[in-house]
């Protein structure tokens, strides 16, 4: 139409005035490192399983965990999830059950057969790897990805580490564990069982292996010195636990005393129940707010009748098994302290549950080995003083955990991959920490986390059956959308919506968002609204 | 076909047979009539398809009107006076927006004191409002100007106002030729407007603008007032030929060859003067009278055309621009630029007063004589004021000067009939 | 309630969009194919909260009726900020006549389209406070009794912003404005009666009354649809923060708009005939002067010795709201 001048004017044509020319500060799309993945010792990108998850695209979600972990089955059950301790959620209703999810997951993978990848072209490198533990099998999985020829020596009758002989079954029922394995191995891995490597040097030049990762893990049961009649039965728990999953079940008798603190102490406790004890007693030193097993554990086991007396130690055994047990004291600084008041304690069996050593007989006469406190010393690419023999897992001043092991195994394989090709490995700079500060929590809905069925207690008290069931799909679902996708865009539309002055670019599907910084006037309500905290205002260059 | 009525009725039928298509109405006298009438045909379905609607003023009248003609309606409402005054933000607007809506102004004085009767003071408040603005002789002339009005307003995208005399046309009973709706429709084509609200081709009307096109914009709207001189001739030579009346035009020049005194004047006093001009020159006076159709566009060429010859011009005006005089004078003067005419305004028909032959020949006379003061208020009662004068100079409290007056008067009627 | 809340979904309920939401959960503007029916280059100040509420309303207006809308502007700052020569943002047919007959313009256009038979174009007319509660109110008041198909779409930012931040009859009691400085016996904005338009739009019974905030796009963009699938007349008054005539920062808008939601200061509700048939219930309660905090048209009453009678006084203003509308989860309606 012949318009009238200047009063009727072309619509849209204010595209023409470039707003963005006002601005101070300009919007910045950001990923920040959301707290459940700093806290994982696996080094998961949780936060970015639970997307695919939270879509129902669970082969996608676990391909993304297994990126870093590949045995999710395993680690939804036994993981301590130190990722829920600092889930952001936590501080608006309940964390996210990361570790339900993990497992879900993990099972699903089973259910379904998903398998890995195959390995890209060969490196040609071989690599030797001792003991099948944790920390073995994912260095395994990790350099048979990265294209290395590897080959698992294990000293035992089966692959598994402390998963097999450290957990009991209620924890972590075995066909789990061999599903995860097996996946492992089919990659190409080379598993010997039964092959005790007495010296590593020689073991690698045998089969010119070019690298060597040790994962022997720690496995002789510590002991401390109780004067104890000839007849007492004194075990170590490690043995009790090892002898579980061989065809001679431990004869503990009717009454059983662990003493130690420990979550070994806690399992011992509760095989111990399972295997027919009408008492199983833990004996520990300090408190329960000083006892280093996991509080969920110290419940589960207390539901099931076990008994822990608190600030005890013991002095003394005799032939007929009676327990001398001092009373002790916590002094200002928390420390335990004699109080010479003494009880005794009638018994079948005491197991000692007070930690484990590591068996360094196969580095002897290794040069530039460093031992201290019983474990080698690493550099902090895991290589041991000897250029190109690697160590992980209980075998290293650590945490001794499953998680901790793989996560060991993952950067070991790293560090060797690039150590064989004569380079160095260097993490990517960690993201900015995506605290609760940095959210935007009025967008998230009230949802509680969603409870894991658990086995009714007569059950748990006189089987081996799993005591902690899966999440159903539903379920899984629900919980990884409870998700608050810290620090990182989950595409919720916000920034796009929010804007007076529409200068975001919606990219579509997974492609998330861009600004317009034509139009950008700076006002900063995106970043204001952004529920997850992943944009920042930065000045603007002059 | 010739038809007995009130001014008001055939003005509504005038306007109901241009096919309006939003029709908002706000009472106020003299101009219900009008608006009664077209309610009526609205509601009946005779006039159809149309929106009539009732709105809570003037100001919304015309705001309505505004909206309605933006989205492509053929928009008419009726005012006067007080009406006007309070809807003139939106008077301004509609011709600033180019629309071109037509109004019926029942002329009414504007108070206070409160006058419900006919002058001038309220179109002629509005002489710079962008609106054009014909003004009528008498009830035919009203008739055809509405008729005219919609054509013109339409082609030219601006607002019109028709005037008439509130009372002395509105509701006086005349003969009128009725036109036919043929005549009408072959006159008046559908309104295809300039700009319209259409989701087919939108566009955003009414922006702000800035120094920087604020000139351009104002002088495009005075640049189609000037077009308007030449389609009002135009327009009415056609409507001669369909209607076969002459009617409308710029301005009607009568007696005036070889006039030495010529009286301007606009609407329905130009009857009177008629009458009064026949008279002298019966009585071998050479005098004319020039009545003014389109007040605005102010038809200067037109007017110097027919004034340029005479010795003296008498601008009758039934409105004050109090301060100075006279409204209609000024433009003429601008007319009669660098021309040396004795000019005279005279001042009349305030408030419904009415004009009558005798006071008409009275201040011609002294006219013809140049004894005619420059400003002159026909049949001003000097005792009156001067009363009210001597009153406030006696006492500060001389209370309200209309209600003094009016007691002084006696009867208030007195003046009217 | 006014529309489901999604359970089950951390954001469903109150971000713009999300990838897992059902593409009918998702509001109009979470839309790649959204109108921008006030488009980007507009001259509105940073934060805008009417740019945003007028984007939102109108997008939503759009979808509801299929792209045939029609709008009238108020004079104001959404009419300065979006068509100053030689560029208009909007992406619709628009007009602007006057500051106080919007209402009645649209009217005219409402009566034009049903002339020539044009059911299916909608009109709207929009203003801000001061041309929807004091100007224009005749108007708007006319529009109503007539019961025209028109929505009027009111954005409240409490003040005269265009001409210099003046109080408007929307502004607040105690608010700093151009000219209710806060000095002498009673700083700031007297405590009036007020004039709550949205109840005045429900005493005439007109079929749809709604009140909504730029905090809440999915209830926002129900209202409009609601109101757009109803004919005759129709009011929304949508809470529009303004960063420049309150002081505040201009990322805050969202912010303060659900502030004055959650502390009871503004009541979110909707009318039809006369009668409320919802409410939105506050989601966490907070005082008032968490909202008043964050803005400098108040910071007089948070000097060394807080005007704690004041506050007090607003804060009895929220409580009333709360127990009027009902605002409280276990109050009920």
């Amino acid at each position: 139409m012949e318009k009238p001048f200047a009063i009727t004017l072309d619509v849209g044509s204010s595209l023409a005035n470039h707003t963005g020319s006002w601005r101070t500060k300009r919007p910045l799309y950001v990923d920040r490192l959301p707290p459940c993945n700093n806290a994982c010792p696996a080094g998961e990108n949780i936060q970015g399983w639970l997307f695919h998850a939270e879509a129902g695209n669970y082969e996608a979600a676990w391909r993304v965990l297994v990126q870093d972990n590949p045995m999710p089955a395993v680690m939804g059950r036994v993981c301590y999830h130190p990722c829920e301790s600092s889930c952001n959620r936590g501080q608006f209703d309940e964390a996210v059950g990361i570790n339900s999810v993990e497992r879900f997951l993990g099972d699903e993978a089973i259910k379904q057969g998903w398998k890995f990848d195959a390995p890209p072209k060969a490196s040609g490198k071989k690599v030797l790897i001792v003991g099948a533990g944790p920390s073995g099998l994912s260095a395994a999985y990790h350099l048979a990805r990265l294209g290395h020829q590897v080959t698992i020596f294990e000293a035992g009758p089966f692959a598994g580490g402390m998963m097999r002989f450290g957990i009991p079954k209620y924890r972590l029922p075995r066909e789990v564990l061999e599903a995860e394995i097996k996946r492992i191995l089919d990659m190409g891995v080379v598993l010997k069982l039964n092959s005790r490597v007495d010296n590593i040097l020689d073991s690698m030049k045998s089969a010119g292996f070019d690298a060597a990762f040790l994962a022997v893990g720690a496995h002789i049961g510590k002991r401390t010195f109780i004067p104890a009649g000839s007849a007492a039965k004194v075990l170590d728990a490690v043995g009790v636990l090892h002898s579980m999953e061989g065809e001679e079940k431990p004869m503990l008798g009717r009454r059983v005393v662990v003493y130690g603190g420990g979550n070994t102490a806690i399992d011992v406790a509760r095989t111990a129940k399972r295997l027919g004890a009408t008492e199983a007693i833990i004996v520990y030193r300090r408190t329960r707010e000083k006892m280093p097993a996991h509080d969920f554990e110290v419940e589960e086991a207390l539901q099931e009748g076990i008994l822990i007396k608190w600030l005890s130690t013991i002095k003394q055994v005799s032939d007929a098994g009676a327990l001398t047990i001092e009373k002790m004291a916590l002094d200002d600084k928390g420390f335990p302290q004699p109080t010479g008041e003494f009880e005794t304690l009638e018994s079948d069996s005491l197991v000692l549950a007070l930690g484990q050593d590591v068996d360094l007989s196969l580095l002897n006469g290794v040069p530039g080995l460093e031992i201290k406190d019983g474990v080698v010393q690493v550099s902090p690419a895991l290589m041991t003083g000897y250029p190109g023999i690697f160590a992980g897992g209980d075998m290293v001043p650590s945490e001794r955990t499953v998680t901790v092991a793989v996560g060991h195994g993952k950067k070991a394989a790293r560090n060797i991959d690039a150590w064989l090709l004569g380079s160095s490995y260097e993490a990517a700079p960690k993201h900015e920490l995506a605290n609760y500060e940095k959210l935007n929590p009025w967008y998230y809905n009230d949802a509680p986390k969603t409870m894991r069925p658990m086995l009714e207690t007569l059950r748990r008290q006189s089987t081996f059956d799993e005591v902690q069931g899966g999440l159903d799909e539903s379920s899984a679902q629900f919980e990884a959308r409870r998700c608050m996708s810290c620090g990182n865009c989950f595409e919720c539309d916000n920034c796009y919506g929010v804007c007076p002055d529409n200068a975001v670019i919606k990219l579509g599907p997974g492609k998330r968002f861009e600004f317009n910084l034509d139009y950008c006037k700076g006002c900063g309500i995106c970043v204001s609204e952004c529920p997850c905290g992943a944009i920042k205002m930065v000045p603007e260059e002059v | 076909m010739l038809k007995q009525c009130e001014g008001s009725h055939a003005v509504a039928s005038a306007v109901a047979m241009c096919r309006p298509e939003v029709i908002c109405a706000y009472p106020i006298s003299p101009q219900t009539h009008i608006v009664e009438g077209l309610g009526e045909m609205v509601k009946s379905g005779k006039l159809a398809p149309c929106e009539f609607i009732n709105v809570e003023s003037e100001f919304a009248a015309m705001s309505v009107a505004i909206g309605a003609s933006a989205a492509g309606a053929r928009s008419y409402t009726a005012t006067a006076s007080q009406g006007l005054l309070f809807m003139v933000e939106a008077v301004y607007n509609a011709s600033g927006l180019g629309l071109p809506i037509v109004m019926t102004v029942a002329n009414r004085a504007i108070g206070a004191p409160i006058n419900i009767w006919n002058d001038h003071s309220d179109s002629m408040s509005q002489r710079d409002c962008g609106w054009i603005q014909l003004f009528a002789e008498n009830n035919q002339e009203a008739l055809d100007l509405h008729i005219q009005a919609f054509r013109l307003g339409e082609e030219l995208s601006l607002p019109v106002m028709v005037c008439m005399d509130g009372f002395i046309l509105t509701h006086a009973y005349e003969r009128v030729d009725m036109p036919t709706q043929e005549q009408v429709d072959a006159y008046l084509p559908p309104f295809v407007p300039r700009q319209i609200l259409d989701p087919a081709e939108p566009v955003s009307i009414g922006a702000m603008v800035g120094p920087e096109a604020f000139t351009e914009v104002r002088y495009l709207a005075h640049a189609k007032q000037m077009q308007a001189l030449e389609l009002i001739p135009q327009h009415a030579a056609e409507f001669q030929k369909i209607f076969g009346r002459d009617s409308g035009g710029l301005v009607r020049p009568y007696r005036c060859e070889d006039a030495e005194t010529i009286v301007v004047a606009l609407g329905s006093v130009l009857g009177t003067l008629k009458d009064t001009i026949d008279e002298m020159r019966d009585a071998g006076h050479k005098i004319g009278v020039l009545g003014i159709v389109s007040f605005r566009p102010f038809p200067l060429q037109a007017i110097r055309e027919v004034l340029k010859d005479a010795k003296r011009v008498v601008v009758l005006e039934k409105s004050l621009a109090v301060g100075i005089g006279g409204i209609v004078s000024t433009d003429v003067r601008m007319a009669l630029s660098g021309l040396h005419l004795h000019g005279y305004t005279v001042i009349a028909g305030l408030g419904g007063r009415a004009i009558t032959k005798a006071s008409l020949h009275k201040m011609l006379q002294q006219a013809m004589r140049d004894e005619l003061e420059h400003v002159t208020f026909l049949d001003l009662d000097h005792n009156l004021v001067k009363r009210h004068l001597e009153r406030e100079k006696q006492k500060r409290r001389s209370g309200p000067m209309a209600e003094n007056i009016l007691r002084d008067v006696g009867v208030v009627a007195a003046r009217i009939a | 309630m006014p529309f489901q809340p999604v359970k089950f979904y951390q954001t469903g309920t109150f971000t713009v969009g999300n990838r897992l939401l059902a593409p009918e959960e998702r509001t109009v503007q979470a839309n790649m194919q959204r109108t921008n029916g006030l488009n980007s280059g507009h001259r509105a100040c940073q934060g805008c909260g009417e740019a945003l509420g007028a984007r939102y309303a109108i997008d939503a207006a759009m979808r509801a009726c299929n792209n045939q809308l029609v709008a009238a502007n108020a004079t104001g700052c959404l009419e300065v900020f979006s068509t100053p020569y030689p560029e208009t943002s909007w992406q619709i047919p628009w007009i602007h006549s006057l500051f106080g007959n919007t209402a009645a313009v649209a009217t005219g256009i409402a009566a034009a389209l049903k002339v020539k038979g044009r059911r299916e174009v909608r009109v709207v007319a929009q203003g801000g406070d001061g041309g929807t509660t004091d100007i224009g109110f005749g108007c708007l008041s006319g529009m109503f009794e007539r019961n025209d198909d028109v929505l009027y779409i009111c954005y409240d930012n409490e003040a005269y912003m265009n001409t210099g931040v003046q109080r408007s009859s929307a502004t607040p009691p105690a608010a700093r404005t151009a000219t209710t400085m806060p000095v002498g016996v009673e700083p700031g904005n007297v405590f009036g009666q007020g004039k709550n338009v949205p109840q005045i739009a429900m005493a005439h019974n007109i079929p749809y009354v709604a009140t909504a905030t730029v905090a809440d796009l999915h209830d926002l963009e129900y209202k409009v649809t609601k109101a757009m699938g109803m004919h005759g007349a129709r009011y929304i008054h949508i809470f529009v923060p303004c960063p420049l005539g309150w002081g505040a920062a201009s990322n805050d808008t969202i912010k303060l708009a659900r502030l004055a939601r959650e502390t009871g200061l503004f009541a979110v509700y909707e009318a039809e005939h006369g009668e409320v048939t919802s409410v939105s219930k506050i989601r966490k309660r907070v005082p008032v002067e968490e909202y008043l905090k964050l803005q400098k048209r108040f910071v007089h009453l948070f000097g060394k010795t807080p005007a704690t009678e004041t506050i007090a006084r607003i804060q009895a203003m929220a409580d009333r709201n709360i127990r009027k509308f009902g605002l409280l989860e276990e109050e009920g309606v």
